[in-house]
């Protein structure tokens, strides 16, 4: 095994995935480097989103390889058996990448502050003292400081969303996977979540963004992937993907969004 | 007036009685009836399936006959039978009992928080247990407060079953008088303190629910 520095921050070789009879990944190979920004773009059902969650466990592959950080998640045996890791190590590794999801997902029983030090609190263990002024840095960087003491009901979408990013900073995670971040908002509010999530591309946090918005991808990514049918189809700078692609599904695929 | 000041010493004690009754069931039927929950939903099929026939049984039968069972046929049942006095009897039976209703309610209230607030706590590292107590309980309390406050109001009507093992509660105590005197107003005293016990317990659940009510799902 090369040493850390060469090792990539996340590394998937042939994951395939199935949902009963329907085979969603068909062997999805990605390696990404640290401070990458990746936008994956795709129709919907092209196994995008299962890809993502596959990363961090939330689904189980049936075959292939994740490595997170030179740590693997999961490898295939010579007989095609999945071996994971042992569950606390699985755990400590997924906690290396933090997760944004299409419908939030705060903790409604918790005032805004309550949901970003409930895991500083109960997984790493820290005080309460300690994990306040982290918490209140990330509110003030997500512009929500004022709203520490709201319960999320009382939010908007957009502001749920910039919550739910710092509630994932909070952990201090290496990589950020964002499933669909806008994608349950009103329009009008997309832009402050995109804001939010520019600045972290800016400031070099390796991230894994599945999204619908173009322009985010085309603008932030640092390269960008088309999937469709379970795979990868192209991949590359969002300059070439979007100005010249190669393939015809991925011609097709942006002439309709357009 | 002076009749009713008159009945108040045993319609008193046999308020003491029902309300130890209450008490002793709530107290411990609570924390079983969460671990049986707990049990239900878990990956263990030959638990969950054993609880669930458990439920079914104490659902399926009458309180009574649970209760008579253990006061007057458990002491003949080899390896485990022993003979409990009344009140341990009658307890050990309303517990068994309640705990199997309460099971269910919150085995909903559980099953009710969405998928999401599970992933959210597995994204962050929680672990199952973490998840359980942290994220999905506290939320199940506030869901369960409607269910939990009728199951207790019918606790505090049901514990006047205790009357077949010859206890004293409220219930027998005015039956008692009104045979004795030939009046039907010790039932009338009664019924009123059933309802002040039912009153007071009202009011708590609704304080518990304004409580909750800060924040929304």
């Amino acid at each position: 095994m090369p040493s850390t520095t060469t090792e990539p921050m996340i590394r998937a070789a042939h994951l395939h995935k199935r949902f009963g009879d329907h085979e969603v990944l068909k062997g999805v190979s990605l390696e990404i480097g640290k401070g990458e920004v990746i936008a994956v773009i795709g129709p919907s059902g092209s196994g995008k989103s299962t890809f993502l969650r596959c990363l961090n466990q939330l689904e189980r592959i049936d075959r292939g390889e994740i490595v997170i950080e030179g740590e693997t998640l999961v490898t295939t045996d010579a007989n095609g058996h999945c071996r994971y890791a042992p569950d606390k190590e699985a755990r400590r590794i997924c906690a290396k990448m933090g997760m944004v999801f299409q419908h939030f997902n705060l903790f409604p029983h918790l005032s805004v502050l309550g949901n970003l030090i409930e895991a500083p609190m109960t997984v790493k263990g820290l005080s309460r003292e300690a994990s306040v002024p982290v918490a209140e840095e990330l509110l003030r960087k997500v512009g929500l400081f004022a709203k520490c003491d709201a319960y999320p009901s009382q939010l908007s979408g957009g502001q749920k969303q910039r919550v739910a990013i710092a509630r994932a900073l909070a952990m201090a995670p290496d990589i950020m996977l964002f499933d669909e971040p806008t994608s349950a908002l009103d329009p009008e509010l997309t832009g402050e979540v995109l804001r939010t999530m520019r600045q972290l591309a800016d400031e070099h946090m390796t991230m894994l963004v599945v999204t619908h918005e173009m322009a985010f991808a085309r603008d932030v990514s640092t390269r960008t992937v088309f999937m469709d049918g379970g795979d990868i189809v192209e991949a590359g700078a969002p300059g070439d993907l979007f100005g010249n692609p190669q393939q015809p599904r991925t011609q097709a695929f942006l002439n309709h969004m357009r | 007036m002076d009749y009713i000041l008159n009945i108040m010493g045993p319609l008193l004690e046999g308020t003491a009685v029902t309300l130890q009754v209450f008490g002793a069931t709530l107290v411990l039927a609570v924390p079983l009836g969460l671990a049986l929950a707990l049990i239900r939903l878990s990956r263990f099929r030959a638990a969950s399936t054993a609880v669930a026939g458990y439920v079914w049984l104490m659902r399926g039968t009458p309180l009574m006959l649970q209760m008579l069972f253990i006061y007057f046929a458990l002491p003949f049942v080899p390896v485990i039978g022993i003979r409990l006095p009344d009140f341990p009897a009658a307890i050990v039976a309303f517990v068994l009992n309640y705990a199997a209703y309460f099971a269910e309610i919150f085995r909903a209230g559980i099953q009710s928080v969405g998928r999401g607030q599970y992933e959210a706590a597995q994204v962050l590292g929680m672990s199952r247990a973490q998840t359980m107590r942290r994220i999905i309980l506290p939320q199940m309390v506030k869901r369960i407060l409607p269910p939990m406050s009728n199951e207790t109001i019918t606790l505090v009507k049901d514990t006047s079953l205790i009357y077949v093992l010859a206890m004293n509660d409220l219930l027998r105590a005015a039956r008692g008088i009104v045979q004795r005197d030939f009046t039907t107003m010790p039932f009338v005293v009664a019924a009123a303190f059933y309802l002040v016990m039912t009153l007071l317990l009202t009011w708590g659940f609704m304080r518990l629910e304004k409580k909750y009510a800060v924040y929304d799902d």
